[in-house]
């Protein structure tokens, strides 16, 4: 019953991107399972009740700028306020540091039995393997993340983990785990695991669980659910761990009342989620519930990396997933395409920067900078900007192909000299009106293993240049 | 060097600032906290108790009236008989305090177990903006009541209805020295969409969230 244990693949590296994605594209069920969330959509609803929302974006990215401006000083705030109310506070420099201190913790408190609430923190450095390898037991209690923990697969979206999961995936994951006769109805299903789940939260020894913010003001830890499971976590065991990263310290509890207008509505379209739950300590005297123990593990793992730097802006992020759920690419070859924790445009700028450049080429590439995920974020991050600078930084460095970087160079030269440059667009429009024969689409350019997944629209007519010459002449 | 020292020696490297802090930087920070500044926000041109009402059932609460606190145990008799639902319940102990006789409900106050089904709670304030209850915890008002059983009923004085988030925390500061271990707003029922994006309600927490308005 429950979990497998160890059974969990490990991260591919986000090498490779090319080959998942053509397999993923080919893959026609992990394509129709995404296709039955419809968050674009939810968004859209969710934020046409707020009649200045383009405003609120804007205040909203100052009151992360502003956390990001003077990090150390609010991060030390927060560490301050914590500690005062009875929160051991932690520092992690590595993801295997995170790993050392929860495990720490764990047999110190002579914990067995470990719940876990999201978090894509943990995600990163592979805690659940590292607990298990420890002995300890570990249940994933958010359903999505809960199903692909029993499918020992990784998330493939940041807000609905199991996106790619259809209801007869899960209907054979629940037989088999569970042991129960096979059911097919999503709400009978969501009904056994809550049965399973809830014997998991009554015994559970640790929870742990991410942290949407930390608050420098009252030294408290804001959780946004809607499952009730971030609840369980922190309300029932005995021992609370939280983990984080240094960037999501907030200055007051208004910048989060403000923060979460946003948030909600960009990832799911909620005015608010279910829950929202701010801690600051463990159970206090005659409380009759509540941890007897928490503590905050605060992540760099290369997250100071992208401070002071033209990346800094991604720093902004409040996970919401919107720039997934608008990216065309995203919506095509799904998140395990891109090989480590964050899918999507945000994962295509925070992989390189996190594991290094050289080990996530194909990532800032990942997209066709259209920009729908710059348009929906938040808290403005410029992601088609920073993926544009990535692939300046790859050049630079030599890591893009041969071909690519010959290319650019002849781009370069043919563009210094207008005479050659109007033919050679001339000679493409007309060879691509050719290939686009009667539907006047292009569905495979030849050599070209980018087209296979796309179609795009055959040149019509003339060229800018030309067209150009001919209203100045007009 | 800790791993504190380190985190905290690459922030100040890559924001140009001195390897120490000194205090006229703390002054800022701390200046800052002090103003509470509320963001930019939506107009809000609603009036407080008809917005609370419409945005519970917005996230799926149901939503009763009544008019002072003695009626409040009639009304949670009517609700649970007309949804067939078991007539006990675990409860804050100001809650179980109320006149139960003859309305068939047992009442317990004391902390919630795994097998509860319905749990009655008050709250410190609720925000109209959200149709969202605020629940403090504390001894007389344990979290997990809201929480594990199937059905919570909230019972709401309308003085304790506030316009956003944002008054809700500056109420709370004037009226507590300090926050409490945990701070729950709670908008309708629990609620997932992880298969398929199909809306569920009754995930891990209540299935159904009940709210009794008390108008004095
Ligand atoms: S980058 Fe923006 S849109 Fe994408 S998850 Fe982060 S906050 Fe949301």
């Amino acid at each position: 019953m429950g979990a497998s244990s160890g059974a969990r693949t490990m991260n591919a590296p986000a090498e490779g991107f090319k080959a998942r994605a053509h397999d993923k594209l080919n893959d026609a069920k992990v394509q129709r399972a995404m296709r039955n969330f419809n968050l674009a959509g939810a968004r859209a609803r969710g934020i046409a009740d707020l009649d200045n929302f383009e405003d609120i974006r804007t205040a909203a990215a100052a009151i992360r700028d502003r956390s990001l401006a003077s990090l150390d000083l609010w991060l030390a705030r927060f560490e301050q306020e914590a500690t005062r109310r009875g929160t051991k506070v932690h520092w992690a420099e590595t993801h295997a540091d995170i790993n050392r201190i929860v495990i720490e913790i764990a047999r110190q408190t002579g914990v067995k039995k470990i719940i876990k609430s999201k978090s894509m923190v943990s995600e990163e450095s592979h805690l659940n393997d590292a607990l298990e390898a420890e002995g300890f037991k570990v249940v994933e209690t958010d359903l999505g993340e809960y199903i692909v923990q029993l499918a020992g697969e990784k998330p493939s979206h940041i807000i609905a983990p199991a996106i790619h999961k259809t209801r007869d995936d899960v209907a054979d994951l629940f037989a088999e785990h569970h042991k129960t006769p096979r059911k097919s109805d999503i709400g009978e299903l969501t009904m056994e695991a809550r049965k399973f789940l809830r014997e998991h939260f009554l015994s559970g020894e640790m929870g742990i669980s991410g942290g949407n913010f930390i608050i420098a003001e009252t030294g408290s830890l804001l959780l946004v659910t809607n499952e009730g499971n971030g609840r369980m976590t922190t309300t029932l065991p005995r021992v609370h761990v939280a983990i984080t990263g240094i960037e999501k310290v907030l200055p007051t509890l208004e910048d989060a009342s403000c923060i979460l207008r946003l948030l909600t509505r960009s990832a799911t379209g909620q005015s608010i989620s279910n829950y929202v739950t701010v801690n600051t300590g463990p159970k206090q005297p005659g409380d009759l519930d509540g941890p007897e123990e928490m503590h905050v593990i605060i992540v760099d793992a290369g997250r100071t990396k992208l401070l002071g730097t033209d990346m800094q802006e991604a720093l902004r992020c409040i996970r919401c997933g919107a720039c997934m759920n608008h990216c065309p690419v995203y919506q095509n070859i799904g998140g395990h395409a891109y090989g480590w924790v964050y899918p999507g445009p945000i994962g295509s700028v925070l992989t390189p920067n996190y594991i290094g450049i050289e080990n996530a080429v194909d990532l800032p590439n990942a997209a066709t900078l259209c920009n729908q995920c710059g348009v929906v974020c938040p808290v403005k991050i410029p992601l088609p900007d920073l993926m544009r600078k990535l692939r300046e930084k790859q050049v630079d460095r030599g890591l893009r192909p041969w071909q690519e970087r010959l290319g650019l160079k002849l781009w370069a030269w043919t563009a210094q000299r207008p005479g050659i440059y109007a033919f050679a667009t001339k000679l493409a429009a007309r060879l691509g009106r050719s290939i686009g024969g009667a539907d006047r689409t292009i569905h495979r350019l030849p050599g070209n293993g980018w087209t296979e997944g796309r179609d795009m629209p055959a040149p019509k007519g003339k060229t800018f240049r030309e067209l150009y010459a001919e209203r100045k002449r007009s | 060097m800790s791993a504190r020292d380190n985190i905290f020696a690459r922030i100040r490297a890559a924001r140009a600032a001195a390897p120490n802090v000194d205090d006229a930087e703390r002054a800022v920070i701390e200046g800052r906290i002090a103003l509470h500044a509320v963001g930019t926000r939506p107009s809000m041109e609603w009036a407080l108790v008809p917005r609370f009402r419409e945005q519970c059932v917005r996230m799926s609460s149901t939503v009763d009236d009544v008019g002072s606190m003695a009626d409040v145990p009639r009304a949670i008799a009517r609700f649970l008989t007309g949804m067939n639902l078991p007539m006990r319940a675990v409860a804050w102990p100001e809650i179980a305090r109320l006149d139960w006789n003859g309305t068939g409900v047992v009442v317990e106050g004391r902390a919630a177990r795994g097998d509860d089904l319905v749990g009655i709670t008050g709250v410190h304030l609720a925000v109209a903006e959200t149709g969202t209850l605020m629940l403090l915890s504390g001894p007389a008002t344990p979290a997990a009541t809201s929480l594990l059983p199937e059905t919570h009923i909230a019972v709401v004085p309308q003085g304790r209805i506030v316009k956003a988030m944002e008054e809700a925390w500056a109420q709370t500061r004037q009226e507590r020295s300090e926050l409490p271990r945990a701070v729950n707003f709670v908008s309708g029922p629990s609620r997932t969409a992880d298969i398929e994006g199909q809306l569920q309600l009754g995930a891990h927490g209540p299935y159904r969230v009940h709210v009794v308005v008390v108008a004095e």
